[in-house]
């Protein structure tokens, strides 16, 4: 099967560029990438290809960009398959334009076990039209106080270990955690939090959150549990990923700690970079996630953090919550938004903002992540699988939740006037979405 | 719908709040006070409405206080213990809520643990829905009834230098204090240990003092706050009797506010905590007692005009 993308607006994170041309895909991987000036006829006949032969896709200068890998999508399989399954999950990353989603273990049970992780693998196969890539939590059922078989995890297929938003506190679980994981070259993702500063936070502490009276964690915590990850490299030499990096007082220390050569990146959700606490105004829970939403100020930074690429990684935090654990008083109210299908719209906040252009922004969610996952995705090279996003970023449309096609429907977009429409999604090189 | 003076369809926080609303609901007060003093107490404003006062969290003060307004202005008044119900049994907020909204009562007063949960439960009711109080955000009848009192003593309520002390971290009735009292310009000081008031408050133009001889100087109107029992034990200060020496109000301490100066609380006290037994009871100083009676007068002016739009709203309905 080969597929011709013709009048493309290339989006190449690799090489930074944003430019014309067209895209030849064979057998479910990219073969070529033409400059806009070539002839078709002559590409053909160079390649001695019968044009019979070929799908030809007139982009008509719409974008085409690497599909994008969502590192940290939670899917409420097993246990919570009325929030997201792997089949509402997987129509909800095509239609985002999402072609990778690495999922996180923090299911009722917890993904510790070679057997859990494989029943997920499974559902995911035969249910999924996008690529998943399973995580497995880094200490038994998350509690932080014994390791799980990181090794058998590994050939099961487990691509990164994380024990998601809490904290191992015990420090010298974590070391020996992390020391271990280094000899298995196990990736782990944490999530820098002091976690006894932050306990019971529903807000950022601020003008904001005594105005509103909800108990609120200082952004100073982040920075905390940072430097206290950061010492633990140090000492471990360990593979590391910051899950969410959300304020500007943890960048120097994550600075350091690069300059430093130790193994670290960092990431950051779609929405801290593009909601603050502000936005939280009467209370609405859609907007209560972990951590809670950022002063302005600290949003901005993050913004010139993935800019300059000290942040290298942006993500959906996908995290489905059904109404009933929404339609609380914000304090009991359960953490988290859906983002599948809001991440590219929000993305392009950025870019129709000037402040990311597209290749940087498509290195933060799809050339990074891959990179660090040691995907051969990501990127628009000979040889990469055609993963792909065709997408229009200037479409204007109102967001409108119960479209969505995830199970939950709790994104904090709702209602709100977006630009920039996915048209069509391809994993190697096969239609999972497409825009009628 | 037919304009009503008082253009809020529910009474859930000081913030909405203009102050001429604020004039006019203190007004109205004025004269439940006088009728209150009387021997016939009792009107219609509310004759025909049912009132159901929801507390989520204990009270017997601001409880007893709305019923006795409710029953003085003719409604119907029901009081709810929510503690002991449905709660216990699972049932959520909004349930509870559309449950007694299928009742159709016209007036719900609530009071919640959790900051904002009154504004959700208002969403979903069609009653006018008043808070007694949620969490820490907001409790505006008591910033209602201590403007009453101020305005009664003094004469004004502007333009007046008014000190909050303690524990205005954790407290509703100072986040509602400073914003009523700002709204009408008056200059507010916060005094207290930097662990029970937040540094932020200086952003809505509060001055603030962890030294209370200084802080009081020269102050109109001293109010103190109550000091939660589980705030006591070392987590926020270190104890009752070193938090009494520095923050407790004693008249060594109140020597330092203008002569005139008038002491406040919204009960219930603490006498030797935060305040001195003695000086509570000092008719020249305190307006405690006073602060309980304008609580009900103010409670009355407030449903009174909510009943007024609810009723107005309703004729505008029906046709």
């Amino acid at each position: 099967m080969t597929l011709f993308f013709t009048n493309a607006r290339l989006i190449d994170p690799e090489a930074g560029t944003d430019s014309p041309g067209h895209l030849l895909v064979q057998d479910g991987k990219i073969t070529e990438v033409f400059p806009k000036n070539i002839e078709l006829e002559q590409i053909f006949r160079a390649r001695g290809i019968s044009p019979e032969d070929v799908e030809i896709i007139d982009c008509k200068n719409r974008c085409l960009a690497p599909g994008i890998v969502d590192i940290g999508v939670k899917v409420c399989e097993p246990g919570e398959r009325h929030k997201e399954s792997y089949k509402s999950a997987g129509l909800a990353a095509a239609a985002g334009g999402v072609t990778t989603m690495v999922t996180r273990p923090d299911t009722s049970p917890t993904i510790d076990s070679p057997e859990v992780l494989e029943f997920v693998t499974r559902r995911a196969q035969a249910d999924s039209p996008v690529n998943v890539l399973p995580m497995a939590a880094l200490t038994k059922g998350r509690l932080g106080r014994e390791m799980t078989e990181i090794g058998f995890l590994m050939d099961a297929g487990a691509v990164a270990f994380s024990d998601c938003d809490r904290v191992i506190s015990d420090t010298k679980v974590f070391s020996r955690a992390l020391t271990y994981a280094r000899s298995c070259g196990a990736l782990v993702i944490a999530h820098p939090q002091e976690p006894i500063l932050s306990k019971g936070a529903a807000a950022t502490s601020g003008k904001f959150a005594a105005l509103r009276g909800l108990p609120a964690v200082s952004p100073m915590a982040e920075r905390m549990g940072l430097d206290r990850d950061i010492a633990l490299l140090e000492m471990t030499g360990a593979r590391y990923h910051a899950d969410q990096i959300t304020t500007a007082r943890a960048l120097p220390a994550l600075e350091r700690a690069k300059a430093n050569g130790l193994d670290i990146t960092a990431g950051t959700s779609i929405h801290h970079l593009t909601l603050n606490e502000l936005d939280l105004a009467n209370y609405r829970t859609f907007f209560k996630v972990k951590p809670p939403l950022r002063s302005e100020e600290d949003r901005l930074a993050v913004v010139e953090a993935v800019r300059s690429g000290l942040i290298d990684i942006i993500s959906s935090m996908h995290t489905p919550q059904d109404e009933e654990s929404k339609r609380l008083p914000f304090e009991e109210a359960a953490a988290g938004a859906v983002a599948l299908e809001t991440l590219l719209p929000a993305a392009l906040r950025l870019y129709h903002a000037e402040q990311l252009d597209l290749p940087t922004l498509f290195s933060a969610m799809a050339l990074n992540p891959a990179k660090r996952l040691g995907l051969p995705s990501g990127r628009l090279s000979a040889g990469a699988p055609a993963d792909l996003l065709l997408f229009d970023p200037d479409v204007p449309f109102v967001m409108d939740r119960f479209a969505l096609k995830s199970k939950s429907q709790n994104t904090p977009f709702d209602g709100q006037r977006m630009q920039g429409r996915v048209l069509a999604t391809y994993v190697a090189g096969t239609p999972v979405y497409w825009r009628t | 719908m037919t304009p009503t003076p008082f253009g809020h369809k529910h009474l859930l926080g000081i913030e909405p709040l203009r102050p001429h609303e604020i004039t006019m609901i203190l007004d109205l007060a004025d004269k439940y006070v006088d009728q209150n003093r009387a021997t016939e107490k009792r009107s219609t404003a509310l004759a025909g409405l049912t009132q159901i006062n929801m507390f989520f969290e204990n009270s017997t003060r601001t409880q007893a206080s709305f019923e006795i307004a409710g029953k003085r202005l003719g409604a119907d008044v029901m009081n709810m213990a929510m503690q002991a119900s449905s709660i216990k049994k699972g049932e959520t907020l909004i349930d509870t809520a559309m449950t007694l909204n299928a009742m159709h009562p016209d007036l719900l007063v609530v009071r919640h643990p959790h900051s904002g949960a009154v504004d959700l439960l208002a969403q979903k009711v069609n009653c006018a829905v008043l808070n007694a109080g949620d969490g820490r955000h907001e409790h505006p009848t008591q910033a209602l009834l201590d403007a009453l009192t101020i305005r009664r003593a003094k004469g004004r309520l502007h333009r007046l230098n008014i000190a909050i002390c303690g524990d205005v971290a954790h407290s509703r009735v100072a986040r509602s204090n400073l914003m009523l009292l700002g709204k009408m310009e008056n200059r507010i000081r916060l005094i207290g240990p930097p662990t029970l008031v937040p540094s932020q408050f200086a952003e809505f133009g509060a001055e603030i003092y962890d030294d209370m001889h200084e802080g009081l100087k020269d102050v109109d109107v001293v109010m103190m706050l109550r000091l939660q029992k589980e705030r006591m034990d070392g987590g926020f200060i270190p104890s009752e009797r070193e938090y009494y020496h520095r923050y407790g109000l004693d008249a060594d301490k109140l020597a330092r506010a203008k002569p005139d100066a008038i002491v406040m609380h919204p009960g219930p006290m603490n006498r030797g905590v935060e305040i001195d037994g003695t000086l509570a009871d000092d008719i020249n100083r305190s307006v405690i007692q006073e602060q309980v009676e304008m609580g009900v007068a103010v409670r009355m002016a407030v449903m009174d005009l909510l009943a007024q739009n609810l009723r107005a709203e309703r004729l505008a309905k029906a046709g």
